[in-house]
């Protein structure tokens, strides 16, 4: 611990007894850098930075989740709607969780890009890979516990590809479900373990950033620093680029955030979990669907090996083979600046994994099995027979001398996260089913764009609609009375509305149960006891919750519109629809149970809006949007300041940094 | 801190001031934002909106005789509810307020003077006070006596010996009917 100076006794006592403050100033300010690192080598920084978005979001949204079965869901969607900012906790955290995983794999394609695993740098990849592994268990543990239809089965699937080792095998399973199936035990306990991980996470990048302060950062050239005039102090030179890295990144994570919250989730999720149906099309999440195409490409058996175990195997080993990446690679050097051969091929491999990535999105079926199984052949190709023949074939150009010689421009920053948004994105299409373009209301819903929000005349409209119409069969069990207030209602208008029903209570002082009118702090009262009831009353069928009915279905707010005006007094010719079903363009399989009730002049409009069909689908929709996003006016108009905010900081930042790097370019 | 050697070269001083400018100014803003973003986390382990909106009791007093209390839950609290006899209410009218820790006239405490409706947490520390059931110790003013830390508290529910700082609270109630009253 060099030269470490310091006038103020305080310091100096502290100094002498833990050297805290050397350290800082050995591994925080003095550490020398070398000067020619581009952007790319802010990725590291920015994933430890999302690590704490995420601790820290976590902790607090902790705080409100009920990790039992029965209460999960409810829970969470209880910080969505109750909890004071809990809607902007959760999706901070549910998008923080894709980011992460974008900013983890730039960081590790740019080590490949540059070589950043080979001699001496093998154990900090090693820590880094170990950091990846750590992420994808805490990424599906974390989607396990907002308890939806995907959780469910995601939990589900996932657990049992443990189940396809011999032997062991159903023993592994068992263990991990804590019983014959998953439930409350695992959700317990995937709880624990997602609170537990990303502090071994943490502990993992102390461990990786001691690695590399002892190997020093790899550069853009890939050719060690040989002198004071190769290396720059990282303070303040790399501190500062560092922050403005992450103000424009938190521009991007924001926009996410505030505009497209869920572009990243799958609509399934906002249904509640049912062990006795799997939903038509499950995918895991986007950062794990290139090892999900892996796992499915092997559809046959070899002699004794089972497909499913082979599929497994491969998935594990995608990644496992990471480890051994140091000693497949035998080129010398370091980066593909200077690897002609091996820059294509960096290309292909990537492109590769955006392909699997698609194909794991999509149902497995017709070419894309061929095409996931072409792409897993090449996956380990790239390492196990093109990285080591490369580093014989190749002839590398040139290295320059030292690093202070050529000038290096930083690469165009964000084409490669564009192509994996549109790698992996849509992937929430439902399988099958030649469904008719969504119909779209005239003038479009009032909340589309960047600057829409709900309009309040027809959110009361819809309200009117859904009391006198609607909730004749459907409940809305997640929306309480008291919410009402934000559709202009008056307290005495939103407590004549909840005395209208009556809700049980008790026990009182002689220990009966008794019905008292429903006061506003209830939740809009369900027209049936329970589902068995409601299905009796409704032909064997179950009229859905509309709480979350927009967030529930793929692009809901224009299926539920298309659904309200896509029904034919008779099914077209050569379609049969069974007794007591009705046809419709929109419903998936055509035969839908409930009949078409949105009608011209179904109801007479109190503000004299003339009620077409038309008029009354969209005010109802507006209705349900409002019911399953609540806090969408708050969101966008929240959005925008820290838009602004953001915009100003990190243009400062960016002057500021052009301020201190200006005598090193 | 001024160094006239420093200010004799132009050039690098300009520099230094604009860089230094940069510098304050960014990390104020950048401060402030932090700041701000803090909030949503402080702020989200306040009460939720279901929880305040869960803000009334109704309690059926007609069961309830002279002399006896009964403990009814408000905002996951414990209330009481006591009709008092009127050697109690006698009691607590003539107290005089130079006795009083935190001086409060009777009147001001009861609607009906029959009944007390009292917030049943001590104001010293948090515990339950004893002297709702007929076997309580009811303490030297035969009110409430805390069994935690010592306090007193006389029919009124008025703090008169003990580490408690203030009288037992009243709630805000209202009789809905001669027989029911709404606490909340």
């Amino acid at each position: 611990m060099s030269g470490f100076k310091s006038d103020n006794k305080v310091v100096n006592w502290i100094e002498d007894r833990l050297p805290i403050f050397s350290m800082m100033q050995h591994s925080a300010i003095d550490y020398p850098t070398p000067r020619n690192l581009n952007y790319w080598w802010n990725f590291g920084s920015l994933a430890a930075v999302m690590l704490i978005i995420m601790i820290l979001t976590g902790l607090f949204l902790a705080m409100n989740y009920s990790s039992h079965t029965s209460l999960a869901f409810d829970s969470v969607e209880r910080i969505m709607r109750d909890v004071n900012y809990g809607w902007l906790l959760r999706y901070l955290h549910a998008n923080g969780a894709s980011m992460f995983f974008i900013l983890v794999y730039i960081h590790i394609f740019r080590g490949l890009y540059y070589g950043s695993y080979k001699a001496p740098r093998e154990i900090l990849w090693f820590i880094g890979i170990a950091i990846y592994l750590a992420m994808m268990a805490t990424g599906f543990m974390g989607y396990v516990l907002p308890w939806g239809q995907m959780s469910f089965w995601g939990a589900t699937v996932i657990t049992n590809l443990f189940s396809a080792f011999p032997v062991v095998g159903d023993y592994i399973v068992t263990l991990l479900w804590g019983g014959f199936a998953v439930d409350n035990p695992t959700l317990n306990r995937f709880f624990a373990l997602h609170f537990l991980l990303p502090f071994v996470i943490v502990g993992l990048v102390v461990l990786h950033v001691w690695a590399l302060h002892s190997v020093k950062s790899n550069n853009p050239l890939g050719i060690d620093m040989k002198g004071a005039q190769d290396s720059i102090p990282f303070h303040p030179y790399y501190t500062i680029k560092d922050l403005y890295g992450i103000g424009v990144f938190l521009m991007f994570y924001m926009a996410f955030v505030f505009w497209a919250p869920n572009f990243f989730g799958e609509p399934d999720n906002y249904i509640p979990a049912n062990p006795m149906v799997t939903p038509a099309h499950i995918v895991p999440e986007w950062y794990y669907l290139p090892f999900y195409a892996i796992l499915r490409a092997f559809t046959m058996d070899i002699w004794f090996i089972p497909a499913k175990l082979q599929g497994v195997v491969a998935m594990f080993a995608a990644i496992l083979i990471l480890f051994a990446l140091p000693w497949l690679d035998t080129s010398k050097v370091r980066s593909a600046k200077f690897r002609p051969l091996y820059r294509q091929f960096f290309w292909l491999f990537f492109a590769n994994c955006m392909v699997l990535g698609y194909v794991g999105g999509k149902p497995a079926e017709g070419v894309l099995i061929v095409v996931g199984q072409l792409c897993t052949a090449y996956y380990f190709a790239h390492f196990l027979v093109i990285m080591p023949l490369l580093g014989w074939f190749e002839k590398p150009k040139p290295l320059p001398a030292s690093i202070s010689q050529p000038v290096v421009k930083a690469a165009a920053l964000g084409l490669m996260i564009l192509v994996g948004l549109a790698g992996f994105s849509g992937n929430a299409q439902a399988a099958g089913g030649a469904m008719p373009p969504f119909k779209q209301p005239e003038g479009g819903f009032s909340w589309e764009g960047v600057f829409g929000k709900h309009d309040q005349a027809s959110l009361r409209r819809g309200w009117q609609v859904f009391h006198d119409v609607c909730s004749a069969c459907h409940s809305m069990k997640l929306v309480a009375y008291r919410n009402l207030a934000d559709l202009g209602f008056t307290e005495d208008e939103i407590k004549a509305i909840a005395a209208e029903k009556e809700v049980r209570d008790g026990p009182n002082d002689e220990g009966e149960m008794f019905m008292r009118p429903a006061r506003p702090a209830d939740r809009i009262v369900p027209p049936f006891a329970n589902d068995k009831a409601a299905m009796a009353a409704n032909g064997g069928a179950l009229p859905p919750d509309l709480s979350l009915m927009n967030k529930a279905r793929p692009k809901g707010p224009y299926y539920v519109y298309s659904l309200f005006l896509g029904y034919e007094d008779a099914p077209p010719e050569g379609v049969t629809i069974p007794d007591g079903k009705f046809f419709n363009h929109y419903f998936p399989g055509n035969a839908i149970s409930m009949p078409g009730v949105i009608a011209d002049d179904v109801v007479t409009y109190a503000d004299g809006t003339k009620a077409t069909k038309e008029q009354i689908a969209k005010d109802v929709v507006t209705f349900l949007n409002w019911a399953a996003e609540p806090e969408l006016d708050t969101r966008k108009s929240m959005g925008l300041k820290v838009m602004l905010f953001l915009a100003v900081l990190t243009a400062m930042l960016y002057a500021l940094k052009r301020q201190i790097w200006k005598d090193v370019h | 801190m001024a160094d006239p050697a420093h200010n004799a070269q132009p050039s690098p001083v300009d520099g230094q001031t604009r860089r230094d400018f940069l510098l304050y100014a960014t990390s104020a803003v950048g401060a402030v934002g932090t700041g701000i973003a803090l909030w949503p986390f402080v702020h989200s382990m306040n009460p939720a909106a279901d929880t305040l909106a869960l803000s009334t009791t109704d309690v059926d007093i007609s069961i309830i005789q002279p002399g006896q209390s009964v403990t009814v839950v408000w905002q996951g609290k414990p209330v009481f509810v006591r009709h008092r006899l009127p050697e109690e209410i006698d009691d607590a009218g003539k107290t005089a307020m130079a006795d009083l820790r935190d001086p409060q006239k009777d009147t001001d405490r009861a609607q009906k003077p029959e009944w007390l409706v009292l917030i049943g947490v001590c104001t010293h520390l948090g515990c339950v006070p004893l002297g709702q059931k007929p076997a309580d110790p009811k303490g030297e003013f035969n009110g409430w006596f805390c069994p935690c830390h010592g306090s007193h508290y006389d029919t009124s529910g008025r703090i008169r010996k003990g580490p408690a700082p203030t009288n037992l609270p009243v709630p805000p109630y209202k009789f809905t009917s001669d027989t029911a009253i709404r606490i909340g």
